[in-house]
């Protein structure tokens, strides 16, 4: 009985003790938040960080200008402040290749107060440079990569932090080809890639479309990014006496193929179209007079909500000129994406402290629906597709090339 | 020499590298053959082809003499070379630009082509000068490798500067509209700016090896790279000697500059990695220290760039074999270095350091 009594004394001293601290504790801490990746706390007056990589340097850096303006106009337009912390925005260059997407994407990866990341701008930087995010729990909201890769069901789970509001070149690729076959009724085309997954998977949407529109390839050719004499290249091209020349490359390269391709035998009436990655008034400067007559596919500015008007007077009045590429108004949506759920996941503390789970950050994400943007409205999908993409197709004139100014009003719609 | 002997000399990386060399050869021969056998190519798209080598073969040859040059005379590699060639016509782009702007380079065509040569050329020489100065000359009794780690340190250097100076987008040069437009020989046409650059070049090339052959200066230059301590017993001013090897190289790096700026129109500070690379294999394959060997081997990897794909490659069903460009470049410089190890014409340097 004795025995006993020793016993019940000290389960009951034990169980005393546990509990103690347990219970003080439970008081102290009211508050819980827990996230599976990770939470970033935020203490009062410290700023939200917000990561942008994107191409800011070299030829290509008329493309991440235009997207990091996009995001600051957002900022701006939120009075640089979000759930009454200020919002910082940090940049790192990515080169447009996939090494320089991969250096950017480990020193965020290792920055532990980014929240969110906004970019990248090409597809080859985000292809290793998503899932190095993702692993430290970072979501990136791409405002202008558009291979198809990237959203495509068989990415695999590396790439479950990785969302876009630029369109897929599913559709962007179709477009070009319809134009081609429609509107130009020509029957053989010829394309050209830079080897990046961006062009390589646009020129092969471009060339399945315009084949099932009874078109025919006369080839599929492809450079270097760093290439300067296409001269070669354009000469193998010439023998297959093409109609239309397809090359949704970047600017240096795409600038060298524009001056160089008239002046190759056989080529001098071929009709030359780019995409949205030579769309850009860096890419008149580089291709010069020639480009004049060129078409680009691009998403239709004149199809973007009712704030678009606003948003350029801002950008204007903020920088001294119009946007220079196709992707800032998809740069502001990215912000306001990456704004929207940092909004809803965000909890305070009874210290003020901000806590932001990292997944559930991401899930929010993934979850944005009907959320009003310049672009349009945005819904995703289960892989990270949230544009309403509606692309035309632009054509240069000699006043844009003088001037290097944009073209304003689509030459061509499908819709 | 008897069978003996050649059993114990060669090795069995000496035969793996013939059979691969030879494996490589034959991929070529089939190749070519079945390109030619298909009949895809006029022949004037092979006269295309060929000026269009000439073209960028003679301005990796402009560039190659530097290295050469300064290999021949410090036995070291000016990896800052490329920085040499970028410098010159980046530099000369704002004189280019200013003249487009003010009408004045197309009411004086010449003269402002000569005033943008002379910028290149004067800024290019400077850099090299510089260079040799600061960063070789203080240097040049240590070790081999150190000298080479400092060229590579001044490249960085020199990029960063241009990009700090002149902004990390691109420029893009005038036209000149004289250089506008082509020549035709009946079924054959070149491009007029290609014939001046391939005269240009061949002109400078040509006054660069009679300088170095016939001229007391050239003279001392070749003395002081045969043997620097004999020459400076014979009253030879070493140290001018090498400046003045650098003010050659600089002069035809600036040249070269023009040239590619004319031809391809941008400029930025990175421009001159890839075409530096390219004159560097251009030298090795032509012999390092041998200057018609720099002149043969630029000329060779224009040809190889520009007719290579589609005369090794089309035939064999390769598709898009635009992209294997540099491969194809870097293969001929590994087959040509199995075959001749000291490159085309390195015969005599392969005497001269034994």
């Amino acid at each position: 009985m004795k025995r006993f009594l020793m016993w019940a004394l000290a389960v009951v001293v034990v169980a005393v003790l546990a509990a103690g601290p347990a219970a003080a504790q439970a008081k102290k801490e009211a508050f819980k938040y827990e996230d599976k990746k990770g939470v970033i706390k935020i203490k009062p007056g410290q700023p939200i960080h917000i990561a942008c990589w994107m191409v800011v340097a070299g030829p290509d850096a008329s493309l991440g200008t235009d997207t990091k303006r996009g995001a600051e106009i957002a900022i701006a337009d939120r009075g640089g402040k979000l759930l009454g912390h200020p919002v910082k925005l940090s940049v790192q260059d990515t080169g447009c290749n996939a090494e320089g997407g991969q250096a950017a994407a480990t020193k965020l990866a290792a920055d532990p107060t980014v929240v969110a990341a906004i970019g990248s701008n090409c597809s080859s930087e985000a292809r290793p440079g998503a899932p190095i995010l993702w692993k430290a729990g970072i979501a990136t909201v791409s405002p202008s990569n558009t291979a198809p890769y990237l959203t495509d069901p068989k990415r695999g789970p590396d790439y479950d932090g990785y969302l876009r509001t630029a369109h897929n070149d599913k559709v962007q690729g179709a477009v070009a080809a319809e134009f081609a076959s429609k509107q130009l009724k020509v029957k053989k085309a010829a394309t050209i890639h830079d080897g990046s997954v961006y062009a390589e998977q646009l020129q092969g949407v471009f060339a399945e479309a315009f084949k099932k529109m009874g078109g025919s390839i006369s080839s599929q050719e492809a450079v270097a990014p760093t290439d300067t004499d296409m001269r070669p290249v354009l000469t193998k091209i010439a023998t297959g006496a093409p109609e239309f020349l397809y090359y949704p490359i970047f600017i240096a390269a795409g600038g060298h193929i524009t001056r160089q391709v008239k002046e190759v035998k056989g080529l001098e009436k071929v009709a030359l179209m780019g995409a949205d990655g030579i769309f850009s008034t860096d890419f008149y400067k580089a291709a010069g007079e020639a480009a004049i007559g060129m078409y680009h596919s691009s998403p239709d500015f004149s199809a973007f909500g009712a704030g678009y008007k606003d948003f350029v007077a801002k950008h204007q009045k903020k920088y001294g000129e119009k946007p220079i590429a196709p992707f800032h108004a998809h740069g502001y949506d990215a912000a306001l994406m990456i704004f929207a759920a940092i909004e809803k996941v965000a909890k305070k503390a009874p210290d003020g402290t901000l806590h932001i789970g990292k997944q559930h950050l991401r899930d929010a994400l993934y979850a944005t629906k009907n959320l009003k943007g310049l672009t349009g409205t945005l819904t995703c999908d289960a892989y990270g597709d949230c544009a309403d993409p509606r692309i035309a197709v632009y054509k240069t004139a000699e006043e844009n090339v003088k001037k290097l100014a944009m073209p304003e009003t689509p030459f061509w719609k499908p819709y | 020499m008897n069978l003996k002997t050649w059993r114990e000399r060669i090795t069995v990386a000496d035969f793996f590298m013939w059979v691969t060399g030879g494996a490589i050869l034959l991929l070529i021969v089939w190749g070519s053959a079945a390109t030619l056998a298909s009949g895809r190519y006029q022949p004037h798209h092979w006269f295309d082809f060929l000026v269009f080598g000439l073209a960028q073969g003679s301005i990796y040859a402009l560039i190659a003499m530097g290295y050469t040059m300064v290999y021949g005379i410090l036995r070291m590699i000016n990896f800052a070379h490329s920085e040499v060639f970028m410098g010159g016509p980046y530099t000369a782009y704002f004189v280019a630009a200013a003249f487009a702007s003010s009408g004045f380079l197309d009411s004086h065509p010449v003269l402002s082509l000569a005033a943008i040569f002379a910028v290149s050329m004067a800024v290019s020489t400077l850099i090299a000068v510089l260079l040799e100065r600061v960063a070789y000359r203080p240097l040049r009794n240590a070790p081999r490798l150190v000298p080479l780690i400092t060229a590579i340190g001044a490249s960085f250097f020199l990029q960063y500067t241009f990009r700090g100076l002149y902004g990390s987008g691109f420029q893009a040069y005038p036209v000149v509209k004289i250089l506008e437009g082509q020549w035709l020989l009946g079924d054959f046409r070149i491009l007029k700016f290609q014939a001046v650059v391939i005269v240009a070049a061949a002109l400078l090339m040509a006054a660069l090896y009679l300088f170095v052959q016939r001229t007391r200066v050239g003279k001392a230059i070749r003395a002081v790279s045969e043997d620097q301590e004999a020459s400076s017993l014979m009253g030879i001013g070493i140290d001018r000697m090498i400046v003045t090897t650098f003010v050659i190289g600089g002069m035809s790096a600036g040249a070269a500059g023009v040239l590619y700026a004319l031809m391809f129109k941008q400029v930025h500070f990175f421009m001159g990695f890839i075409p530096g690379i390219k004159a560097f294999t251009a030298a090795v394959l032509g012999g390092i220290g041998n200057i018609p060997g720099a002149m043969l081997g630029g000329i060779f990897l224009g040809l190889v760039e520009s007719m290579g794909p589609s005369l090794f490659l089309d035939g064999l069903g390769i598709v898009a074999p635009y992209q294997l460009k540099d491969a194809i470049a870097f293969t001929m410089l590994v087959l040509v270095l199995i075959f001749r190890p000291t490159g085309l014409l390195g015969e005599r340097l392969a005497v001269k350091k034994a």
